[in-house]
């Protein structure tokens, strides 16, 4: 028997003839708040303790603020140097045809499919110093694992998926009628693909960095098998939040929690606003 | 909207073959440019997922083997297969329920509960571990609490279990949302005209509509709950046989230098994650439809 | 074919092809087009979807390089020339305006791809964008986006661009296609002007024949990837050449008829008309709806019965049903000269033509849309 989603004039729900909506709605928004936003608003609760000069004093300890910034340097290179490669693998991916390209293009997707910690693993064991690129890359005297070239490796893995998912739909939807007019105008291909080509996929490559950037700053058990972890020099904000767990300095841990958290929302923002500003100039994303 | 875990579910476009040759690249642009990018794809992601398998086998057959018998693989198998038994079947009841309020009803306020929705994609793994650790921990909330009653959250299973639930907390939701909200009520509103109830209605109506992208979530949330690592490492105490799940017992190993066993045990997890790829392919082969739409911002 | 005079103070080239042939993979868009275009005249390339019409024009522009046969552009074989060395103006079809660029940069594109040698000053960029814009009535607006812009504004936009690098021909593809009715109405009877005042060869691509009929100097009938015929919008209607040519330019009406030692027969009767010298056997007889009457003397060469009768403003519109025939026409008369409902009345012909019965068929016109 079904009864009328009802409700006063103003109610809080349109009325509808389907039913269940309190029931799900009920619960979607208990199960909600008992697993995410209670525990996260007790993440918030704890730095608002610590106050604004505490979050900053965390900040300001050596270890700290050496973490945060190889973190954030390292994943801002990452992100840039998937940047450059996504695109080109996205354009070649959506232009062109070759044998293999349908599994290839499947497998762009392995970093986001596979876990953490087995692309940590494999990441290490290939590039020390006896792994398949190890051994040679020592022979020409470059390191890479246990130092921040590690990191770097293993940050540009994690975020390649993020930057080519985000600007192939927008290179498949490029009319061709767009290169067609721009060679009617004596524009050469190389001409074409700078001023008319690439200018609209460049909203979706900001989305595509803010997002592997946020992704590579939390990055945690990809880096930690290839980084040495050496206090200072190659130890992540991440790992530092676990040490800091086992000391029971609670305080600490969830400043630099609070400061990443603001990188991620501040990303998220960056996204929003990068697609609003496009749409509204552009009348496209 | 959260773009963090954007949805992998995209399908590369046929190529323009036979275009005309205005809009072509040429040849040695298109060769060079189809090199870098097979080199590239070859060198960082092919080769690390080689290098499982191969490390794995590197001693033989019999070693991979011999990794199973060990009882702390064997009990990190099993809490594995238990966070996942309890992580993904409470997601998906969750992804359901948001789904069918949010698509079929029309209220105020959807953006924000869309964008919680996605928070925890958002969010770091250890820092996910960390909000646990604040709540339950020994200096948490309750810690006080718990240690005078004697029950045990972190550094146990019930902590592993809610930090898995909360990374994979919106795998599911995420594909049924936008695929209902496209679907709309139409379908609904007949089966309620015919009679049917609505609980009826859902599991011969709705579900059947939605059983592709459903699987879909469910492989990817089950594949991310079986892997996660950083936030289960926060809160699991690493205690050999009793809390740690495949991921932590493979760190144990690699950090131990049994290469080989630790790749053994990863590559029951790469395996996973080549069954949830190829299961994508082939839903985007052949049930692109069926599957959200690409627009999700 | 004869030689189109050419347009006093034409600024544009005179275009030839000759012997074009396009296939797309097994399907033949053109087939043996020959054609020749004088300077500054305003060309119609007409034809229903699939004709080959905007095949045409993109071979012409270099967008398709054909199979076989050769572009010329005032005798100059062009056939192997690049697009972007050609100087075509061409507007596509949805205006492919960049996006990401304001209007003024749209149309100054083209004059900064230029190779620094041809390049003219900033300044003079400036200028001539100003200048095309106050042309095509855009002005103040060319610090604004496409995305900001109205259909017809993006029209004289990308019309405005395609003038910018001064060429040597214009070629439009169905310019107004995207258009509402009204706005079409004023931008057809502005494209003419734009014509007048740059005096450039035009070429376009149209379905719609009112427009056709309506613009150009000449039109060109395609059909199924061939030329039907080339002719000014009167030769077309008046001196149609073939059943396509009729049928899909004005409405007409097919009566399939017998040839018989000069005479041509329907219903038992005969329908006098020069058979042009055609064999015995199947033919059928074309003619406007205009052109049948009822007959005066009372003795005509068809036959039918009135089904319905109304007032027109100018006086009575009769719906009669041809023996043998088997759609109702309309006939209009004045109201002396009305019939009565339910009477036979005899039907003459003022004008008809006839042509062999193996001719193509006549085109469906609820397929007219865009062509290939």
């Amino acid at each position: 028997m079904t009864t009328l989603a009802r409700g006063r004039t103003r109610s809080f729900v349109a009325p509808s003839v389907i039913p269940g909506f309190g029931v799900t709605f009920g619960y979607t928004l208990l199960y909600l708040s008992l697993l995410v936003l209670f525990p996260l608003a007790t993440l918030i609760w704890r730095s608002s303790g610590l106050g604004l000069s505490g979050l900053l004093a965390v900040a300001a300890e050596p270890r700290v603020a050496a973490s945060l910034r190889t973190t954030f340097l390292i994943a801002f290179l990452a992100a840039t140097t998937d940047l450059l490669f996504g695109l080109i693998i996205a354009w070649v991916l959506t232009r062109y045809a070759f044998p293999g390209r349908r599994l290839l293009d499947a497998f762009v997707d392995l970093p986001f499919a596979l876990p953490t910690a087995v692309a940590g693993i494999s990441l290490a064991a290939l590039y020390a110093p006896n792994g398949w690129f190890g051994a040679p890359l020592a022979d020409i005297g470059v390191k890479v694992a246990f130092t921040r070239f590690g990191i770097y490796v293993a940050l540009v893995f994690v975020g390649l998926p993020f930057l080519v998912r985000t600007v192939q739909p927008i290179i498949a939807e490029l009319e061709a009628e767009l290169e067609e007019a721009s060679a009617t105008l004596g524009a050469s291909r190389w001409r074409t693909a700078r001023s008319v080509l690439l200018p609209p996929l460049v909203p979706a490559l900001l989305t595509g960095f803010a997002l592997a950037f946020a992704r590579a700053v939390g990055e945690y058990g990809s880096v930690i098998f290839i980084a040495g972890n050496i206090a200072y020099v190659s130890e992540i904000a991440p790992l530092l939040i676990i040490v800091k767990l086992e000391q029971y300095d609670y305080a600490g841990a969830t400043g630099i929690a609070t400061i990443m958290l603001g990188i991620s929302f501040g990303a998220l923002l960056a996204i929003n606003f990068i697609q609003a500003w496009s749409r509204r100039r552009f009348g496209h994303v | 909207m959260s773009e963090l875990s954007a949805p992998i579910v995209t399908r590369a476009p046929a190529p323009r073959v036979g275009a005309r040759a205005v809009t072509q690249d040429p040849a040695l642009a298109r060769h060079v440019l189809i090199g870098v990018a097979v080199a590239f794809l070859a060198l960082f992601l092919f080769a690390p997922l080689a290098v499982v398998f191969t490390e794995a086998f590197a001693k033989g057959a019999a070693k991979f083997a011999e990794t199973f018998e060990d009882p702390d693989a064997q009990a990190a198998i099993l809490l594995t297969l238990l966070t996942a038994s309890i992580a993904v079947p409470a997601n998906l009841v969750f992804g359901l329920a948001a789904a069918w309020s949010i698509a079929k009803f029309s209220f105020p306020g959807k953006t924000l509960l869309i964008t919680l929705i996605d928070l925890p994609f958002s969010v770091s793994p250890v820092v996910s571990g960390l909000v646990y650790m604040l709540v339950f921990g020994t200096q948490g909330l309750f810690g006080g609490w718990l240690n005078a009653h004697g029950i045990q959250i972190v550094f146990a299973t019930p902590a592993i279990v809610l930090a898995t639930i909360f990374v994979t907390f919106p795998f599911v939701a995420r594909e049924l949302i936008p695929l209902m909200q496209e679907q709309g009520t139409v379908e609904e509103e007949a089966a309620l005209t015919l009679g049917a109830s609505g609980l009826k209605t859902f599991l011969t109506v709705t579900l059947p509509n939605v059983k592709w992208g459903l699987l879909y979530g469910v492989l990817l949330c089950n594949a991310r709950a079986m892997g996660e690592f950083g936030a289960v490492s926060v809160v699991s105490g690493h205690i050999r046989g009793l809390t740690n799940t495949i991921p932590l017992q493979v760190e144990i190993l690699y950090n131990e230098y049994n290469n080989v066993a630790a790749f053994a045990l990863a590559v029951l997890l790469a395996s996973l994650a080549l069954v949830t790829l190829g299961f994508k392919s082939l839903l985007e082969w052949r049930h692109a439809d069926e599957l959200a739409g690409r627009g999700r911002h | 074919m004869r030689d189109a005079a050419a347009i006093d103070g034409a600024q544009g080239f005179a275009i030839g092809v000759e012997g074009v042939q396009q296939d797309f993979g097994a399907f033949p868009a053109l087939q043996n087009v020959t054609l020749d275009i004088a300077p500054g005249e305003l060309v119609a390339l007409l034809g229903p979807s699939g004709s080959g019409k905007t095949t045409l024009l993109r071979v012409i522009a270099g967008l398709n390089t054909p199979n076989r046969g050769r572009v010329l552009f005032n005798g100059e074989d062009a056939t192997n020339l690049r697009v972007q060395d050609r100087r075509v103006g061409f507007v596509f079809q949805n205006y492919a305006l960049f996006k990401h660029m304001t209007v003024s940069d749209n149309i100054a594109y083209g004059l900064r791809v230029r190779p620094w040698r041809e390049r003219p000053s900033r300044a003079d960029i400036k200028a001539r964008v100003q200048e095309l814009l106050s042309f095509v009535q855009l002005e103040g607006l060319d610090k604004r986006y496409p995305a900001q812009l109205s259909g017809g504004q993006r029209q004289r936009v990308a019309l405005a661009r395609a003038l910018a690098i001064e060429p040597r021909v214009l070629l439009l593809d169905e310019p107004f296609g995207a258009l509402d009715a009204r706005v079409r109405k004023d931008l057809r009877r502005w494209l003419r002007e734009v014509h007048k005042r740059t005096r450039l060869t035009t070429v376009f691509v149209t379905h719609d024949q009112d427009e056709a009929m309506e613009l150009a100097d000449r039109v060109v009938v395609l059909n199924e990837g061939r030329i039907e015929q080339i002719g000014t919008p009167e030769e077309l209607y008046d001196k149609p050449a073939s059943p396509f040519v009729i049928s899909f330019v004005g409405e007409a009406v097919a009566l399939p008829v017998k040839v018989a030692n000069g005479h041509v027969i329907f219903g038992g009767r005969e329908i006098h008309i020069d058979t042009g010298g055609l064999r015995n056997g199947a033919a059928r007889v074309f003619f406007r709806p205009a052109d049948i009457v009822i007959a005066e003397n009372g003795v005509g060469e068809l036959e039918g019965r009135v089904e319905n009768l109304r007032r027109t403003p100018s006086g009575v519109r009769a719906t009669i049903a041809i023996d043998g025939y088997d759609q109702m026409l309309e006939i209009d008369s004045s109201i002396e000269d009305a019939a009565t409902l339910g009477d036979r009345v005899p039907l003459s012909l003022a004008r008809a033509k006839i042509f062999p019965a193996e001719a193509p068929e006549v085109v469906d016109f609820a397929d007219a849309g865009e062509g290939i």
